[in-house]
């Protein structure tokens, strides 16, 4: 099995973002490997060692993005590329799709690909659809569980996860499968672990190496970040004699209120 | 008669999602500023009613592929579905409500169109012809505008709760049109489901009712075939959750659970709100021994109207909170929801 686990970095999701001279700004927060995708780092691992092969992470950002690809390196990934150049500094995810799409189809035999559901930045929770859309494979969504994986037959089925219930979808491979919480716990990187990724090279590819001489211009542009508006808000601090008294009172407050 | 704006109906094997009701609304805004009709797009297999439904609630007329292999929802052949129907009708925006289904469909039409997504849109404005729409980013911790550049048509998919419900009007006729789209072709197959148990949807509720870490506070005694410490802690946490339910269903009231419930094992992710659970938008939530981590902030700071309920009077949960009471949720739940019995008549 070639499998491929899309990472990016992101802002650490415990940090203060603001913006400073219309940029995001995260003071001292470290970097992080995305949350979600530290779910779908572990499927990928998972996979690996029920059905041997290797796992490729691959990253589109700045240089800096390297440190989540060493993060994935370090609790198992075999490999990583880092795709960076300049051209996609402003893309949205029609771009980005378009990058990962021709990144994966530069690596060659890949029989899965693995995304987590959503980045803590943009929160746009697309990308993982739009690169299986321009691969061509079936793309599986919001997967809380993989039920039965059969490289040689090349099929999958898998639990995904909607507001109305849980269905169960069988495919063809390749595929590309994006995840969210509950299909794993990730493991933490081991000190060995961490020691072995950093001897790791990473190939850094431009747009030129996955053949996007032309990047394309993105469809959207976001001409204003900024801070919600600061809403003041007073708690009225209910108390009584009793929790009988207490209840009652935040009750009578509530529908006076019209809130209920 | 086609007009500038079309709405994407999203519906479950012939169920809307209500949401889908909210983007007439947000449709009807936006075409107070561009002009023209409103078109609902329905795709499905025998769910004419659907688009029935659509003009009632607000359309004016409809669009409807309606194909034995779209019986079940697949993104692949709904996106083909749709990318022929604007490929045949040139809308300037389409509307989605923002759905598991639709964030994947959008995004994949997208690429067939080469145009933007823009998901979890709160607001429009209009300036010069130019639709500017307000989405988080950041968790909510930052806001971001969004303007499409040349490429049409706009895909904005609207958050659950932001838009008002429209009244359904049953004297209200439209035409619904049938397009025939050729050559759909499913990438997977549904060979099973299983609804959830929970009965409101915790994107669609009006009231959530959570429980955090503190459920688990309880001197109830376990069963004594329960030996385990950690199993027994799950069992008072059930127990919680069970009170948390009955002021919940007095209410008609959604669960909903913190990251710190759902990673102790008391009760199901698909209840997580949260940065990495749902995002709700609830008129009423009632915070129950959640202490209001940043991360959970993310999931329900934009509820209208915030009750904590907690032991620690330093939570921060209070600082978002327009009422707060500082006590055992296991003594004022039940109360609170023995009141609401009585005031609310139940």
């Amino acid at each position: 099995m070639n499998i491929v686990v899309c990472v990016k970095q992101t802002p650490d999701t415990a940090a203060t973002v603001t913006v400073q001279g219309g940029k995001v700004a995260w003071g001292d927060a470290p970097l992080i490997l995305n949350p979600w995708d530290e779910f779908a780092v572990e499927q990928a691992l998972r996979t690996k060692e029920a059905h041997g092969g290797k796992v490729i992470a691959l990253s589109l950002g700045p240089e800096a993005a390297r440190e989540a690809l060493k993060h994935a390196l370090a609790v198992g990934c075999d490999e990583a590329r880092l795709v960076s150049d300049p051209a996609f500094e402003a893309s949205d995810s029609l771009v980005v799709s378009s990058a990962l799409a021709a990144a994966i189809r530069k690596i060659g035999e890949v029989d899965l690909v693995f995304f987590g559901r959503q980045a803590v930045d943009s929160d746009t929770g697309i990308t993982g659809a739009q690169v299986a859309r321009r691969l061509g494979w079936p793309a599986l969504s919001l997967v809380a569980a993989v039920a039965s994986l059969d490289p040689a037959a090349k099929s999958i089925s898998v639990d995904r996860m909607l507001d109305e219930g849980r269905q169960q979808l069988k495919s063809s491979l390749p595929a590309v499968v994006s995840v969210v919480k509950e299909i794993c716990e990730p493991r933490y990187p081991s000190f060995m672990g961490i020691r072995k990724a950093s001897k790791i090279e990473i190939p850094v590819w431009s747009a030129a190496d996955i053949g996007m001489a032309q990047v394309p211009a993105p469809a959207l542009s976001w001409p204003e970040i900024f801070a919600p508006p600061k809403v003041e808000t007073h708690c009225e601090m209910i108390s009584g004699d009793t929790p009988e008294a207490t209840a009652s009172r935040l009750a009578a407050r509530l529908i006076e209120e019209k809130v209920i | 008669m086609a007009g500038k704006i079309a709405v994407y109906i999203d519906h479950f094997n012939g169920v809307p999602a209500i949401s889908s009701w909210e983007g007439l609304t947000a449709a009807r805004q936006l075409a107070g500023s561009l002009g023209g009709g409103l078109t609902a797009l329905v795709i499905g297999h025998q769910v004419s009613a659907v688009a029935d439904e659509a003009i009632r609630h607000g359309a004016d007329d409809a669009l409807l592929v309606d194909d034995a292999v779209c019986k079940d929802y697949r993104p692949e052949t709904y996106a083909t579905a749709l990318t022929k129907i604007l490929q045949s009708q040139p809308f300037e925006v389409v509307i989605f409500p923002t759905t598991g289904r639709t964030r994947e469909l959008a995004a994949m039409s997208a690429v067939d169109l080469e145009t933007g997504t823009a998901p979890d849109v709160l607001a429009f404005e209009v300036k010069d012809g130019k639709v500017i729409a307000t989405r988080p980013v950041y968790a909510g911790k930052l806001l971001t505008k969004v303007v499409f550049r040349e490429k049409r048509p706009q895909f904005f998919l609207i958050r659950s709760r932001i838009f008002a419900q429209p009244e359904a009007d049953a004297a209200r006729k439209g035409s619904v049109s049938r397009v025939d789209v050729q050559g759909l072709q499913p990438l997977s197959e549904v060979v099973g489901y299983k609804a959830s148990e929970a009965g409101v949807s915790l994107t669609d509720a009006a009231i959530v009712v959570t429980g955090g870490r503190g459920v688990s506070n309880n001197t109830l005694t376990p069963p004594a075939g329960l030996t385990d410490e950690k199993q027994k802690e799950i069992w008072r946490a059930q127990q919680g959750f069970v009170m948390l339910r009955e002021l919940a269903g007095v209410l008609g009231a959604a669960v909903g659970a913190s990251r710190a419930a759902v990673d102790a094992g008391f009760i199901p992710y698909a209840n997580q709100v949260g940065q990495t659970g749902k995002v709700v938008t609830p008129d009423v939530y009632f915070a129950c021994g959640v202490s209001g981590a940043i991360q959970h902030l993310a999931g329900m700071r934009n509820s209208k109207t915030i009750i904590a309920i907690n032991k620690d009077a330093e939570a921060p949960i209070f600082k978002l909170a327009r009422f707060g009471i500082v006590g055992d949720i296991f003594e004022i739940v039940p109360a609170l929801t023995r009141e609401f019995k009585s005031q609310l008549g139940k």
